[in-house]
């Protein structure tokens, strides 16, 4: 699974009420979500991020297991998010709701917003122009359910 | 040679596991409130089937928007409440009993057992020995229908606290003081196994408080290895003899070791907007403050109602201060001892156990450019409210004196 996309760049310890306040959490209708997405850090965000990719710092997605937060991202068209590091709970939930996330130590270093980026899923692979850089691919478990599309329709096979 | 992470894992997937390991694990207990059982809920429906694989391994109790603030909130609740009937849950705790983590800790988990939570603070059972974690609702889901999850086995790390905490020093500060060190970022995929050379020094009170903020260093899991105080506390709350607990081997291998002299942790605060943005209360002693909170999973206890009672004993209130015992067992103590009315004396507004504030739900939601001091967990932004107020974290003395200031202040300068 290689995807291509236009960089969003955020910085370190994004969190989950950064992401979606809980005011928003009455409340699991994508689209809705959507409209508010990292909006205190930029209201306009979601008429950005279709077909976008977030690069972001150290635990992105840190706080809250509010699983609306990997929802809303989606939602508003992000791709695939790329970290320094992720949050547990939010790695998690990405992937249940079909969201790739590539953990990969260094990125920010090497990626500036606006660049246009290839990211294979499977092996973590970056390309930057010429450049390539490892991350850590999704794999076992976490690739199974990506691949089924998220947790619901790999349980709804599972439990068949 | 085992870690008590290694140990209860193993035991729980049937293997013989090792860090990094990817393990498919038995759940021993599952466990989601108002806010994410809605959700839990509606995963289950999408998937097609309401089924909860062992009815009497799931927790439900109502803690986030309770009472319901608002019809959608009345409606969640409503859901979820015919969700419990409907299945027979045995364990469902309607509005009156608290917040969940309290909940779980006062009533169900037991040391040694792999307990997951449809909320981040989930980790706070981990003060009695448990591996906690918290998980998103369709992983939750997903365990309830099937009483299993699949975890990456954590890398071990031992953290020793040795000596006495100073007077007014809780678990509070330890944790912030551990946030200074490390930052948010250091023990993320690590298990943190907390060794207490002193047992008696540190309170289970103490104890919950570090485990709850264990999400907050991003940890994995926070394992408090169980002692007699870990023994006196399950057998107090529920008339019930311990068996024998499971401990680390000794000569277990760490990947790191921190010891903590507790006798040299200040008064600690987490400056906005970041959990690990700790500085000393000297630094900030010329803040103003709107809104003090005192409660949250993370320290609504009986012990930090004791210290802001003594501490506010026969003085005024200058800011709003919002005081919510984080259960029904804490609020009757709390009474029965007469930390309430000496809260209520002082000026403070006492509320039935909920996540109320903390959240920005209800109860002292803060509006813009507002200063809050709160004992609860999370400082980011618009977390209390408002994207424009500023919450500050402290322990319950810090709030305490600090509600009494009108600043940021220390016991020592309002007793």
């Amino acid at each position: 699974m290689i995807i291509e996309g236009k960089v969003i760049k955020l910085g370190d310890k994004i969190d989950t009420d950064v992401i979606i306040p809980a005011k928003y959490l009455k409340s699991t209708d994508p689209q809705y979500l959507a409209q508010h997405v990292l909006e205190s850090i930029d209201p306009e965000f979601h008429k950005k991020a279709q077909g976008a990719i977030i690069v972001a710092g150290k635990v992105f997605g840190m706080g809250s297991s509010r699983e609306q937060a990997a929802i809303a991202i989606k939602a508003a068209g992000v791709r695939v998010v790329v970290a320094e590091s992720f949050a547990r709970i939010f790695y998690r939930n990405a992937i249940n709701n079909g969201l790739p996330a590539i953990a990969c130590p260094g990125v920010t270093k090497e990626v500036e917003d606006g660049d246009l980026i290839s990211v294979n899923v499977e092996t973590g692979e970056i390309k930057v122009g010429c450049r390539v850089i490892k991350g850590k691919g999704v794999s076992g478990m976490a690739l199974e359910i990506l691949k089924a599309g998220g947790l619901i329709d790999y349980l709804k096979k599972r439990l068949q | 040679m085992k870690t008590l992470t290694e140990k209860i894992l193993s035991r729980a997937s049937g293997t013989d596991v090792s860090p990094g390991d990817v393990i498919e694990v038995e759940v021993d207990l599952v466990a989601f409130h108002d806010l994410t059982g809605y959700h839990v809920i509606e995963v289950m429906d999408k998937v097609g089937a309401r089924k909860v694989s062992k009815p009497e391994n799931l927790v439900v109790a109502f803690d986030h928007l309770v009472p319901p603030p608002d019809v959608k909130s009345a409606e969640i609740q409503q859901a979820v409440r015919s969700f419990a009937r409907e299945l027979k849950l045995p364990n469902f705790h309607d509005v009156g009993y608290g917040i969940l983590h309290q909940v779980l800790v006062e009533r169900y988990v037991m040391p040694g057992q792999v307990v997951v939570v449809a909320d981040s603070h989930a980790s706070t059972s981990g003060a009695l020995g448990a591996f906690a974690q918290g998980m998103g609702a369709s992983d939750v889901a997903a365990i309830v229908m099937t009483g299993r999850t699949w975890l990456t086995v954590p890398q071990p790390f031992k953290l020793v606290l040795d000596g006495e905490p100073r007077q007014w020093i809780t678990g509070k500060e330890v944790s912030l003081e551990l946030l200074r060190v490390f930052k948010a970022d250091y023990f993320v995929g690590t298990s943190i196994e907390v060794f207490v050379n002193e047992p008696s020094k540190f309170p289970m009170d103490y104890r919950l408080t570090v485990a709850n903020m264990g999400i907050e260093m991003n940890a994995d899991s926070l394992i408090f290895i169980p002692d007699e105080v870990t023994r006196s506390y399950i057998e107090s709350m529920r008339n019930v003899k311990l068996s024998k607990v499971e401990k680390p081997d000794p000569g277990a291998k760490y990947v790191d070791e921190y010891t903590l002299q507790l006798n040299n942790v200040d008064f600690l605060v987490a400056a906005p907007s970041s959990v690990d943005n700790v500085k000393s209360v000297r630094e900030l002693s010329n803040v103003e403050v709107d809104m003090v909170f005192i409660g949250s999973c993370t320290n609504g206890r009986l012990s930090d109602l004791e210290i802001a009672a003594k501490i506010m004993r026969g003085k005024k209130v200058k800011t709003r201060c919002i005081v919510i015992p984080a259960s029904w067992s804490v609020f009757k103590k709390a009474l029965e001892l007469g930390y309430i009315q000496t809260l209520v004396e002082a000026g403070c507004v006492v509320t039935y156990g909920t996540c109320g504030p903390c959240i920005g739900g209800h109860f002292g939601v803060a509006g813009p450019n507002e200063v809050v001091v709160s004992t609860s967990n999370r400082n980011f932004v618009g977390r209390m409210g408002s994207p424009q107020s500023k919450v500050y974290l402290s322990g319950p003395a810090v709030a305490a004196a600090t509600a009494i200031a009108g600043r940021i202040a220390e016991p020592g300068e309002v007793l």
